[in-house]
């Protein structure tokens, strides 16, 4: 790597080919938001406090469909479980920065800053921690201003789009298209089969518990062939 | 219609819960070392969540008020078969849109 870039321009520039995935996404909920009734400022609201696509998603889906409040913060809250994975991840590298850079960090712990953030961090063996911080802000900034941006555009043009353009299932496609690249081991296929099984045979349970039912047998199943796989080669 | 109580209990909820999971570890443990098994298990939640709430959608699709509907079936095979061989999420979207409106115009 060129010597040239200051850490924070190497973030950036790591960061800014994620806006093609970022920006449609954020279009997409600013639509889905406004479709299911929200204001512009609730649903700028989603996009600001929470920083989460496919949770916000989660929660307007279900919120729209009138389950239980509990159960539609749990259902959000469990996709949102892998955030605990990229934290525990960034532990090493990060965790003797100040407390409120650790806090701002994490506000911002988004899946592309983490991807590429990892991936260099190992790289460059080099780096203090101020450099990975530096690093870390410049890939947020490539990338979190345009999810603000995408939702407040697709929010405004939302009521816009006719019902000829089947929006009701951008939201199925967006989510097939975050999983087909992330099965890339035999534990992954297993834990996305087993759960797409398990949710349709829960799918009779109150209040949409089936989801999240699924998803923790999903969890488990995906742990499990893992650990046998391993073993195997041992 | 969303209500207003439940939706900004699910905003401030969901903003709170999602910061306290991407903290939890930066913050609160450190440099102690985590145990294996709950990385293990934190490593599918993505690829285990994800397809449960999208299954039902797929196979009971909402605008067909809950009938199996070809065009939406093929477009999500499509896109979950062109993200696993590409690794490319943009392609797999697009080839999934392509699908769902070509079968909508023959079939409807």
């Amino acid at each position: 790597m060129a010597n040239s870039n200051s850490p924070f321009k190497l973030g950036m520039i790591r960061g800014y080919p994620f806006i093609l995935v970022v920006l449609p996404f954020a279009l997409l909920f600013g639509v889905v938001g406004t479709e299911a009734g929200l204001n512009l400022f609730e649903v700028m609201a989603f996009s600001i406090v929470v920083v989460a696509g496919a949770a916000q998603f989660t929660a307007v889906q279900m919120l729209s469909d009138n389950i239980p409040t509990v159960i539609a913060l749990l259902s959000s809250l469990a996709v949102n479980l892998r955030f605990a994975m990229y934290s525990a991840s960034l532990t090493p590298y990060l965790g003797d920065a100040p407390l409120w850079k650790r806090a701002s960090v994490a506000y911002l712990l988004v899946d592309q800053a983490y991807a590429v953030s990892a991936i260099e961090f190992e790289k460059q063996k080099g780096w203090l921690t101020n450099d990975r911080l530096a690093f870390f802000f410049g890939a947020v900034l490539a990338v979190v201003p345009f999810w603000f941006l995408g939702t407040l555009v697709g929010a405004l043009v939302g009521s816009a789009i006719p019902p000829e353009f089947a929006l009701d299932f951008a939201l199925p496609i967006c989510f097939l298209a975050m999983i087909g690249p992330a099965l890339r081991t035999l534990a992954h296929v297993g834990a996305a089969f087993t759960a797409a099984v398990m949710s349709i045979v829960l799918v009779g349970m109150p209040h949409s518990l089936g989801i999240l039912s699924a998803g923790l047998i999903a969890m488990a199943v995906g742990a499990e062939i893992e650990r046998r796989m391993k073993r195997g080669k041992a | 219609m969303i209500d207003n109580i439940s939706l900004w209990t699910v905003i401030i909820g969901l903003g709170l819960g999602s910061f306290g999971l991407r903290f939890v570890f930066l913050g609160f443990v450190g440099d102690r070392p985590i145990p294996e098994w709950i990385l293990r298990h934190l490593r599918y939640t993505a690829v285990a969540i994800i397809p449960a709430l999208v299954a039902p959608l797929v196979i009971m699709p909402k605008a067909t008020d809950g009938a199996f509907d070809i065009p939406r079936f093929s477009a999500a095979m499509v896109a979950l078969l062109v993200g696993y061989v590409t690794k490319n999420v943009i392609w797999s979207m697009v080839g999934g849109a392509a699908t769902l409106y070509l079968m909508l115009y023959l079939l409807g």
